[in-house]
């Protein structure tokens, strides 16, 4: 995966050291525009620091992050607009309406037709009776759901998603997948996802990069990586890996 | 499928943004009674407080009778400051409680705009409190706050500047320290009061708190309150000491905020911090 000549992200030896701890370390990929990548691995694999890094939330200790030919370091203001996540590590204001955080986050994006693609979102997830209640009120699944929303009110061409159908039921889950995937297939956009949902990774991604203790231990499409593991499914991939020694 | 964007850059942007933050705030504000209420409340009873200690004293004090808005006056002013204070920090606050900042931070809000739209709603804040309170002082002591007239509006910007400073300050601290440092948000403004001379001239002050006070913004316009009550004069050093240390203030606060935004990108505690 490197070489892209049009990455939708390129990311060169990536370090990240809290003190002595290494969370990340010397991490190199590329993504090509339109695919949907995951980043697997254990709890603290460094999934999530390297996705907050992506996102300019944390200042790598060291190593260049390229976003749809931004320099995220440098120039992450130029691309920002075009770029969107969720995350169970961030949350909503609680007394705020639905309604009111989409607006609010759709004048922060700069939408044009605000009321028009909020209306379109709430039909797509189910979200049309919740708009007037307090984000604070809805369930985990709710909130997910909205959440979801949030990250594609600007239509981004970058979307990265950290656990995005954790707290949704299987139908839920399910619908928030096929959604995803037909954005994905229509807007032509580039998805990387942490996840823990092995199913949803082989259903949803053209390749994965498996992490452990902050480095990169394997990548490859995933029917390759079953195959080269020998392997029934994804499964079983991860927790082989995840069970081996540490790099 | 293409959601159509305004323009990224130029001023429109820019206000864009610093109208979604104040419509962020205002939303919570302004649909909750408890909210607007809590925000009148103090100003509006330290308000009567000084009122009846103004009556009380008038018949003894000869300086109450040619300026019976001394005490009342100071007090509104010094909400003033205290509002515009909070208006910064339980702004930045509230987006941690929520757990928002990683939102906020991955959208294009500029830092700028993020602090613009602090500043707007510590404003707004300061209007809605000092402004139920004056509406009390007139209904209740026929005491109206315009009797300063024109320097009104310079004391008004000069201690509402120099609470965005506080402000700024004590976010930087919170965001350093962690939601464990709140409390600073409510108490840090009372390190300074003492020595603001809200409610008495500088000069009674020991010489040490007077070299202290003279390099508050707050304390020269409480002279400058007092001059224009007693002497009828606007005393333009005064003001002008105070504008002068303000920008100080303000840029110092803007550059601490952007350090400990900076400081929390390298731990990564824009995404972990909140309740």
């Amino acid at each position: 995966m490197t070489g892209l000549a049009d990455a939708a992200i390129a990311v060169e030896g990536l370090r990240k050291h809290y003190g002595k701890i290494e969370a990340v370390r010397d991490v190199s990929f590329e993504i090509a525009r339109g695919t949907t990548v995951a980043l697997l691995g254990g709890n603290g694999a460094g999934k999530t620091t390297t996705l907050s890094m992506l996102l300019g939330l944390l200042t790598p200790t060291a190593g260049t992050i390229t976003v749809l030919g931004c320099d995220m370091l440098t120039r992450r203001y130029d691309v920002l607009p075009r770029i969107n996540f969720t995350s169970p590590y961030v949350d909503l204001p609680k007394r705020l309406t639905v309604r009111e955080n989409l607006m609010v986050f759709a004048d922060l994006y700069g939408l044009r037709d605000a009321r028009g693609r909020i209306g379109e979102l709430a039909r797509q997830f189910d979200l049309a009776d919740l708009l007037a209640r307090a984000y604070g009120s809805l369930s985990a699944g709710q909130r997910t759901r909205v959440s979801v929303a949030k990250a594609l009110l600007n239509e981004p061409e970058v979307l990265l998603l950290d656990e995005p159908t954790a707290s949704l039921d299987p139908d839920m889950g399910d619908r928030v997948r096929t959604y995803l995937e037909d954005y994905q297939r229509a807007s032509r956009c580039t998805m990387l996802l942490a996840s823990h949902n092995m199913g949803e990774v082989e259903r949803m991604c053209d390749e994965v990069i498996m992490l452990r203790a902050g480095v990169i231990v394997d990548a490859g499409a995933p029917e390759a990586l079953v195959a080269r593991y020998g392997r029934a499914d994804m499964e079983e991939v991860f927790l082989d890996i995840a069970r081996s020694a540490d790099p | 499928m293409s959601t159509a964007l305004y323009p990224q850059t130029g001023i429109a942007a820019c206000a864009r943004r610093v109208r979604a933050m104040v419509r962020r705030h205002a939303y919570l504000l302004l649909k909750s009674w408890p909210r607007l209420v809590s925000t009148m409340y103090y100003p509006t009873v330290t308000m009567v407080l000084w009122a009846f200690i103004t009556v009380y004293l008038r018949p003894s004090a000869s300086f109450l009778h040619d300026a019976p808005g001394f005490f009342i006056g100071a007090v509104l002013l010094w909400d003033v400051l205290y509002r515009g204070q909070l208006g910064v920090s339980v702004t930045f606050i509230e987006e941690l409680y929520a757990r928002n900042l990683g939102n906020l931070f991955v959208s294009p809000l500029r830092l700028g705009e993020f602090i613009a739209g602090q500043l707007a709603l510590s404003v707004v804040r300061a209007l809605i409190g000092v402004g139920g309170a004056c509406v009390f002082a007139y209904l209740l002591f026929r005491y109206s706050i315009f009797s300063f007239g024109f320097p009104l509006i310079a004391f008004f910007v000069l201690l509402i500047g120099f609470g965005w400073a506080i402000g700024l300050v004590v976010s930087s601290i919170i965001l350093r320290a962690g939601l464990g440092a709140e409390e600073l948000a409510w108490a840090a403004i009372f390190l300074v009061a003492p020595v603001s001379g809200v409610y008495y001239p500088i000069a009674v002050l020991p010489p040490w708190m007077q070299a202290v006070a003279a390099i508050l913004p707050s304390a020269h316009v409480f002279e400058g309150m007092r001059a224009l009550l007693l002497q009828h004069e606007f005393r333009w050093d005064q003001f002008w000491w105070a504008a002068g240390l303000d920008v100080l203030y303000y840029g110092l606060g803007v550059v601490l905020f952007r350090a400990a935004v900076a400081k929390a990108r390298e731990r990564g505690t824009l995404m972990s911090m909140g309740e």
